[in-house]
Formats: structure tokens, sequence, C-alpha cells
């Protein structure tokens, strides 16, 4: 039973590593073909998320991984539940990721500006997608004994479009906070001053998620009849505040704010949800939780030794490929991808 | 059509693209690695210029790999929910090492490869490039240990209406896991190996940049031979294995009818599925079959007949893939012994029909390693988990027709998109030579 509770917060991290990680090169997607007016601007953004993209994403994977190894069931329904959305989210990411390596290797005009569109259109879709998926996660999706009963068009519900807008517009400005960090002169300015504009706009959709969030979801329940557990948000709600605070004064401790309000507001959702992964929204003993959806506590175990011995050497190179290509692209002379 | 014969396509269409992308990065992954340790240790510019020129056409392959391999995952739960919840206590476990242990490692490193060169030690730089070419080696073993355990699953109980592990090591040291393994690596080292040395050839028959393509396809015929070799003998102790666990994929692949005692293999054989026999049956050679099968001349091999109907794999296609695979496996290692010797005496120059037909022969092993794959999985129905679960039972219940109609379309219109562009550009950029790059 303990190993499904830390299975929980293993599931809960995963996903808010992903988004705190592809969030900002998600972000630098959806904000290319407004912010880049040069070319030298487009590959100076490209530089910037060239050596970590690929790795931000394999977070998604070993997401769903962990997903089918430690609670099957739920991988199964999630999946098979959300079988449209998820396609599309898979779709954005092939696209993306073929369109960001291969922009710099054709030249015809044509197929550059296809593949330009493709990278912006292959990060909108995922982070709003994902964002509309688990506002719906969060609400509960309509389970019972006969399966699922929702589909696309249901998914598209207010509470959902606006957390699907929220984590747009966060992994925007996460992504602006990134370019302001990675670069230097007039784009370091730029990527600051659209910050700063992005950071009212997230300010905002923040406090429609969490006031909505009261009305439609049961995610407070757990805050209020345990209330340690408030620091959760309000370390969201910091993290929030001191990415609007270090703007100016430092840019890596803005970055890093912004990565504590996304992993914060992940977990804020994740441990609302406890101990459900998908709740029903018909009648909770159809929810599926960490208890009824799990392996059996010998694959726990077994992916918790895995997890112990490998985690932590993962986030040792990650640490030091960040390390190494922190350093600060010159102006006029990105590299592009 | 219904959703589960869709969804078969699906998955179908998806690991196939997938595996047009995956052997190339397995063996050419190594080459490039060989290449820089060659510059690293000799300071010669042309092993340099041979890694960068080869290492881009990696990377424009590598991509599109990583891409067809993120839906395959996913794949697992929107289509087949109910085989999901069936086996998921053993073969989440795999994937999800799969993405711990090498997504990360291979994702890691070719950033850093990718962008270091000025920027991290040329030591950490060749360092991070054999990361990355053990990373997606080291992944392969992973889903090839989950694949493994639908052919042949062991360390497990049937308890909750499921299969639960009871053994993680014997999951992981599979016998079956282990041959899959190496004779796919090998199989992924061979096309590495044969688009060296054919594009190689291409240039060597223009004469452009000779010197350059004459140690590029030493390189290349060297690594081949072994990978052929290699290949081969696996795939022998792989058939044998099968034989063992999936007596009826061994039927069909050499289309036995009739239960036989010392069992020949025939030569030429055309096999009739509607009437369960073989058509034609010509040119025996005595007792090869139950040989080859378990290593003794005497042993009796059964026939599809004497399995129930039901339990029948498709006949024709795996018996065609085999054939295919087993006559290619052939032609490897003939034409990586010559190309070894021509390449080693220096008198690739002088052979230039050997030349034409190595650069003819680059999609060759490609056509080896799907028809592999044919062969493992079409060979494996009706089951989905061999003798345990059925295809038919493993499918999504959700599922409308509409839905997987819609995202098959969409599924094969991309990708082929994406193949198009691939070959677009790798042939775009193996053309262009090295001397123009960088």
């Amino acid at each position: 039973m303990v190993l499904n509770i830390l299975w929980f917060i293993i599931w809960g991290l995963l996903w808010a590593m992903y988004f705190a990680l592809d969030g900002f090169d998600l972000g630098i997607g959806i904000l290319f073909p407004f912010f880049a007016k040069t070319d030298q601007d487009k590959k100076a953004m490209l530089e910037s998320i060239g050596p970590v993209w690929d790795a931000n994403e394999v977070w998604l994977i070993t997401a769903g991984g962990a997903t089918f190894a430690a609670f099957p069931i739920t991988y199964a329904y999630m999946f098979s539940f959300l079988y449209l959305p998820l396609m599309l989210i898979l779709y954005g990411l092939i696209i993306r990721a073929v369109c960001l390596e291969f922009r710099y290797k054709v030249n015809n005009p044509t197929m550059i500006s296809l593949l330009e569109f493709g990278f912006f259109l292959g990060s909108l879709l995922p982070a709003l997608l994902l964002g509309v998926a688990f506002g719906n996660i969060f609400q509960g999706l309509p389970i019972d004994q006969n399966g699922y009963h929702g589909n696309l068009l249901t998914l598209l519900n207010p509470f959902g479009l606006i957390t699907g807008i929220l984590f747009v517009v966060a992994f925007l400005l996460h992504g602006s906070l990134w370019l302001s960090f990675r670069t230097e002169g007039d784009i370091n300015v730029r990527a600051k001053s659209i910050a700063k504009k992005l950071w009212f706009v997230t300010l905002f959709f923040a406090v429609l998620f969490f006031v909505s969030a009261y009305f439609v979801t049961n995610l407070y329940s757990n805050y209020f009849s345990m209330p340690i557990l408030l620091v959760v948000p309000i370390l969201c709600v910091i993290g929030l505040l001191g990415a609007g605070f270090f703007i100016n004064s430092s840019e890596i401790m803005a970055f890093l704010s912004s990565a504590i309000c996304i992993i914060f507001l992940t977990f804020t959702g994740v441990g609302g949800l406890y101990p459900n992964l998908i709740p029903s929204s018909i009648n909770n003993a159809f929810s599926l939780s960490a208890f009824n959806s799990s392996s059996s506590q010998y694959t726990l175990a077994v992916m918790t030794i895995v997890v112990i011995i490998f985690v932590p050497i993962v986030l040792f190179y990650k640490f030091w490929t960040y390390k190494t290509f922190s350093y600060k692209i010159k102006e006029g002379k990105g590299e592009g991808y | 059509m219904d959703a589960v014969m869709l969804s078969r396509l699906q998955f179908g269409a998806t690991a196939m693209y997938h595996f047009i992308f995956v052997p190339l990065t397995l063996g050419l992954g190594i080459l490039v690695a060989i290449m820089e340790t060659l510059y690293y240790k000799t300071k010669n510019e042309v092993y340099l210029k041979m890694t960068k020129f080869w290492g881009r056409l990696f990377l424009i392959n590598f991509i599109l790999g990583i891409v067809t391999g993120i839906t395959l995952e996913f794949q697992f739960g929107t289509n087949w929910a109910q085989y999901s919840i069936y086996v998921g206590d053993i073969f989440g476990a795999p994937l999800a090492i799969e993405a711990t242990l090498a997504f990360f490692l291979e994702s890691t490193f070719l950033g850093v490869w990718l962008f270091g060169w000025k920027r991290i030690s040329p030591k950490m730089h060749l360092i991070s490039i054999w990361l990355v070419a053990f990373s997606s080696n080291l992944s392969a073993l992973w889903i090839l240990i989950a694949n493994a355990w639908m052919q042949d699953p062991v360390g497990f109980v049937l308890k909750n209406n499921r299969a639960e592990m009871t053994d993680f090591f014997a999951v992981v040291f599979s016998p079956y896991a282990w041959l899959k393994f190496t004779h796919t690596i090998t199989a992924g080292f061979v096309v590495g190996s044969f688009f060296v040395m054919g594009i190689s050839a291409y240039h060597l028959l223009k004469k452009q940049n000779v010197e350059f393509f004459k140690k590029s396809f030493y390189i290349g015929a060297t690594f081949g031979l072994i990978a052929s070799v290699l290949v081969f003998l696996i795939g022998d102790f792989h058939a044998a294995e099968v034989a063992h666990v999936q007596p009826t994929k061994l039927a069909a692949m050499e289309s036995l009818w009739n239960t036989e005692k010392a069992a020949p293999i025939y030569l030429i054989l055309v096999p009739d599925e509607s009437k369960k026999t073989n058509l034609v049956e010509a040119f025996p050679i005595p007792s090869l079959l139950s040989l080859l099968a378990y290593h003794d001349p005497n042993a009796t091999v059964r026939g599809l007949n004497s399995f129930p109907e039901n339990d029948i794999p498709p006949v024709t296609p795996v018996f065609l893939s085999f054939r295919i695979m087993v006559g290619l496996g052939t032609l490897f290692i003939i034409l990586t012994i010559l190309a070894w010797w021509y390449a080693r005496k220096d008198k690739l120059l002088e052979h230039r029909t050997f030349l034409k037909i190595m650069l003819y022969s680059l999609p060759l092993p490609y056509i080896a390693t799907q028809v592999g794959w044919i062969l493992a999985e079409v060979g494996r129905q009706p089951w989905i988990v061999y003798g345990l679960l059925r295809t038919n039972d493993a499918v999504s219940k959700n599922l409308t027709v509409g839905d997987v109609l819609l995202t098959l379309g969409v599924f094969i219109v991309l990708y082929t998109a994406l193949a198009v562009l691939d070959f677009a550009l790798l042939i775009y950029y193996a053309r262009k030579g090295p001397l123009e790059t960088d």
C-alpha cells in the first residue's frame, strides 16, 4: 500500500517534470512565429532549445511508461477513453520534432514556411490538449460500468478550455523566460518585455483556474481536510509571483520560479485528485485510483528499485547538460538547429 | 473491417514505419562512433569529415525513429486497452525501464554531441556518441524483452484476471528475449554497413572523394562482414528457440502440414492454405528441418494439421518472409566477404559492377528486417500473447471503427510524408558528399 502511494507521487512528479521541462520548449515553439522577425532570431530561438528539447520530451514517454508499469488499468482506460485528443497530441509532437529538425536542412522557401508552421502548430496542439485533458481529469470523466460516455466535444467544456489556455500561456511565459536567460542583446530585451505581458495573462488564467476549480471540481476537498497540504498550491502561487518579481533582476531565478509554479500547479491538481488518478464524474465507485488500478506489489517493488538506482543518474547527467548549455547566445550568432 | 483488424493494421503500419528508421540508427550509430574514435586516436582530418558526414545522415534518420516510436508506446493504451490491463503488470515495466535507462541517455547525449563540438572536450564528445550508440541498442534490448514476453511468456502467474509478474529476472533473462535482441541489433548493424557501403559505392563509381569513400567503405565492409555472419548464426539459434516455444510458427515458416519424423526442407515449395497442404514440394534436403529446428536429424516436427484450426497463423506470409529473410541473409555474407576482400586489397575501383551491386543492395537489409518482423509478429497470430491471450480479446472495448479508420488514415498520410521527406533529405545529403560539409 505504501508503494501505491509512492507511485502515485512518482506519477505526479513525472508529469510535473514533463510540463516544467518540455513546457519551455513548447512555449518557444508557440512563440516562434510571433517573436522571430529575422533569420537570426529564429536561429537563436532554435539554438536555445536545440540541445535539450528531445530529452525533455522523454519525460512524457517516461510518464506514459510509468503509468503503464505502475497503473496499467489507468493507462489502458486513460488512453483509450481519451483516444482522439491523445492521437492529436501525438501527431503534434511528431510534426513538431520533424519540422524543428529539418528547418535548417531544406532550402525551398515553401518548404521552410511549411516546416515553421508545423513547428508552431506541433507545439501549440500538445500544450493546449494536455491542458484540456488534465482539466477534464480534474473534473472527472463520465465513467461507469459500461465504460466512458464522453467524446472530443464533451472534453472541450469551459473548465477544460480554461486549463488548456492556462497551460498554453504558462508555457509561453516559461519559454520567454528561458529565451531571455539564454540570449543577450535585443532578443533578450524583447523576450523580457513579452514575458512581462505574459505574466499578467498567466496570472489572470491562474486565478480563473483556481476559482472555477472550486465550483466544478473536488480538487479542494483534500486540502480542506488536510490543511497542511495547502503548502502545495501556495508554492505554485509563490512560483508565479517569483517569476514576475525576478524578470528584471535575475533571469535564471525568474525561469526557475516559473518552473516551480508549473511543478506545483501540477501537484495541486494531483494532490486534489488523490487517491484517484482518473475520477469518475458519475459515481466514485468507478474511479481509477492508486489502489484499484495498480500493478502487483511485486512489480511496484521492482520498479521502485529501478527508480531509486537510475533516476539520480539521469538527473545528474541532465543537470550537467543544462549547465554545459547555459551559455548566452551572442547577438547575431545563433547557430539554429 | 472491424476495430480489431483496423487496430492491427494501425499497429502493424506504425511498427513497420518505425522499423524503417530504427535498424539504421542501431548500426550507423556504432559506425559513426567508430569513425570518431579513429579521429580521436589518429587526429586525421578525414575521420573528422567522416564523422560529420555520416553523423548528419544518422541525425536525419534518428529523429524519425524517435517520433515514430512515441506513437507505438501509446497505442498499447489507445487501441489495445484489454491487452494492457491483462499484461500491464509485466509488460509496462520494461517499457518504463527503457525510457528511464535508454531514452534519456540517448536523447540527452545526442543533444550534447550535436551542439557540443566547441563546448566540451574532444574526449567527452567521443564519449557522447558512444553513449548514443550504446543507448539506442540498450533501448532495443528493453523493448525486445517486452516483445519476447508476448512470444514466450515467462515469470508470471494468472491472478486477478491478469498475468502478474512473479520473477522479474525470468522476464529479463528470457532466452527468447536475448536471441531476439542479438538477432535484431546485428540485423541493424547489417543495415548500417550496407548503407555506408552503398553510398560509398555511389561516390566511388563517380570517382568523387575517392580516399574518403574508400576508407568509409572499408569500415562498413569490416563491420558488415562480422554483422552478417553473426546475424545468420544467431538467427539459426533463434529458429531453434522458435521450434521449442512456438511450434505453430515453426510449422508455418516451413509450411509443414503433417507431422514428420526426420522432416526435410524443400528447396521449392508452394503452400496452399485453403486445402491445408502444399501445391508443390520439390527438391527435398532430407532431415534438414529436424536438424535445424531440434539439432537432431531424426527429431519429429509437428505439422500445422496437428493443431486446432483456430490456433494456426496465416501460413503464406510467414513462409515467404522466412524464405526471403534466409535468402537475403545468405546473400549478405557473400557480398560482405567480397566487399571486405576488395576493399582490403584496394581493388574496389577496378570492380565497377560490384560497386553497382553494392549500391543497389542498399535496400536489401531493410527488406530483410521488415520481413523478419512480419515473420515474428504474423507468425504469433492468432495470439497476442502466445498461448495466453488472443489478439481478438485484446483490443480496446470503446473503440469505434470510425475513430480507428480516421487515425489510421492520418498515420499513413503523415508517416508517408515523413518517409518521403526523410529519404529526400538522406539522398540530398548523401549525394552532396563530405567536401561541402561545414
